[in-house]
């Protein structure tokens, strides 16, 4: 399997998707920020079609839009969840619109846009792999530096307030995080179901750990099942990979839910 | 004559449209366990996000002693019982800033001398989604002392317990004024522990406030349970 150039390439991906994901997925579930990962991710795809038309390439064409996006729901919204739901809706409705648009514009066949949308193994390059990288570090960087304001910020806002930590910087930073984290993501797994790494993962790790670093670990440990495994079994079977990985994510939280259960039994 | 860490003088507060009180003047001394108590809705919190300076006064002065560390206890918490969070993991928290995640040696240290303060040290590995409310509020209480306060406001930090639990609270409340001079407003409606552990009040009224010695509480008070 490892003989084949692009099987290497989607492994040295789809770790580092695994890694990021699994510590930025914490925050998103603490932040009960699943719906913005789902959003993004959408956002993603009409980003990926704005590139098509514009001669980018289809990472750099999602980084454009959910770098855009995420900085005008940080802008845009606020501490009111009502609000920052709304908020949300109107610019996601906003850019996946322009996504149709773009998609309609460019003269790309339709299979362009579905493997945009479910990802693929076979059209990551290393090139691909080397930007995926360096944004992927960056990432990392970013959140060990703000862990502690983040991991503040996000378990106990209220207390968080009296701390002075500068809560909107926070907010806006971690949007963008985000952004790149989906538009990374989204090239193996898809645009439909990057949301899938960045909430179920660490929503199962939740009911194993008892500390922050720990569920960190954790939902990083169940990425990586889900995406080697995936990648395995998307191989051997010639099946989506995507869908491997949606159904051990799931399994895997299900597993969690059950494991909760019997645990409050006691 | 004690030291003079906040001194008050014809506070008027409240927000743009709305004022909540005016020409309030007090001073807090260094080693003072004041109750501030009135009914709700009459601005307690109000005052002391002023004092915080979360809200700016609409008029009026308030000196606060330079470099005066305050700790705050905030009145709700908004923490997901389901998150991974131990006792030891939650006081962590109030460790921010831009460093690296993990702790050092000295914060460690300091993580658990505050547990031995609010007697929580045997249970700094439990989840604080699992422990009793009284627990709860001790641990908010050794999240705040991490940054070594000189003051402490406690919002209402006992009113959802029951008298035995307040008590226990209050207790570690009492102590930390006293072993550790630490400054103490306290916010409640109990009058039974008004009367017990604090040193002083501050009773906020409609259009007037009463303050003074904890042994000079109005008559109409003495007898009430609550405010």
């Amino acid at each position: 399997m490892f003989s084949y150039e692009f099987m290497q390439n989607a492994y040295l991906a789809g770790t580092l998707i695994a890694i990021i994901s699994g510590i930025m997925g914490v925050f998103v579930i603490a932040r009960n920020m699943s719906f913005m990962a789902h959003t993004l991710s959408e956002i993603g795809f009409a980003g990926a079609a704005f590139g098509m038309y514009a001669g980018l390439t289809p990472l750099n064409g999602m980084l454009v839009f959910t770098t855009i996006s995420s900085m005008l729901v940080g802008q845009l919204s606020s501490k009111i969840e009502s609000r920052r739901e709304s908020v949300i809706s109107a610019i996601s409705g906003l850019f996946i619109g322009l996504g149709i648009l773009f998609l309609a514009l460019s003269d790309k066949s339709s299979s362009y846009a579905t493997s945009i949308l479910f990802g693929s193994v076979i059209g990551i390059s290393r090139a691909d792999v080397w930007q995926m990288s360096i944004l992927s570090i960056l990432i990392l960087i970013v959140s060990l530096l703000m862990y502690r304001n983040l991991k503040d910020d996000s378990f106990d806002p209220v207390g968080a307030k009296t701390n002075h930590i500068p809560n909107r910087l926070i907010s806006v930073v971690f949007l963008i995080m985000l952004a790149l984290n989906v538009s990374v993501a989204a090239q193996i797994v898809g645009s439909l179901l990057i949301f899938i790494l960045l909430t179920l993962p660490a929503s199962s790790a939740k009911y194993f750990a008892h500390t922050v670093f720990s569920m960190m670990l954790l939902a990083i440990a169940f990425a990586l099942v889900g995406v080697w495994v995936g990648l395995y079994l998307g191989y051997v079977t010639n099946l989506p990979v995507t869908f491997f990985i949606a159904v051990i994510e799931a399994l895997i939280y299900g597993v969690a839910l059950i494991f909760n259960q019997l645990k409050y039994r006691h | 004559m004690k030291e003079t860490l906040i001194k008050v003088q014809n506070l008027e507060v409240g927000y743009p449209n709305q004022k909540v009180f005016q020409n309030l003047s007090f001073e807090i001394h260094a080693g003072q366990f004041l109750a501030v108590i009135g009914e709700n809705g009459i601005g307690k919190t109000t005052l002391i996000k002023t004092l915080l300076g979360q809200i700016k006064p609409l008029n009026g002065k308030i000196e606060i002693e330079n470099h005066l560390k305050i700790g705050y206890v905030p009145q709700f918490r908004n923490i997901d019982i389901e998150y991974p969070l131990t006792i030891a993991d939650f006081i962590s928290l109030n460790f921010t800033g831009i460093k690296l995640p993990w702790l050092s040696k000295r914060e460690k240290q300091k993580i658990n001398e505050v547990l031995k303060q609010v007697n929580l040290f045997h249970l700094r590995n439990r989840p604080l989604g699992m422990v009793s409310g009284g627990e709860k509020q001790r641990a908010y209480l050794a999240q705040a002392l991490i940054k070594n306060p000189e003051l402490l406001i406690l919002d209402e930090s006992t009113a959802s317990l029951d008298p035995k639990t307040k008590r226990e609270v209050l207790e570690v409340v009492s102590k930390l004024n006293r072993e550790l001079n630490i400054t103490i407003i306290f916010i409640s409606h109990d009058l039974n522990l008004v009367k017990e552990y604090p040193d002083s009040f501050l009773w906020l009224k409609r259009d007037e406030y009463l303050s003074g010695d904890i042994n000079n509480l109005p008559d109409q008070l003495k007898g009430e349970s609550h405010v």
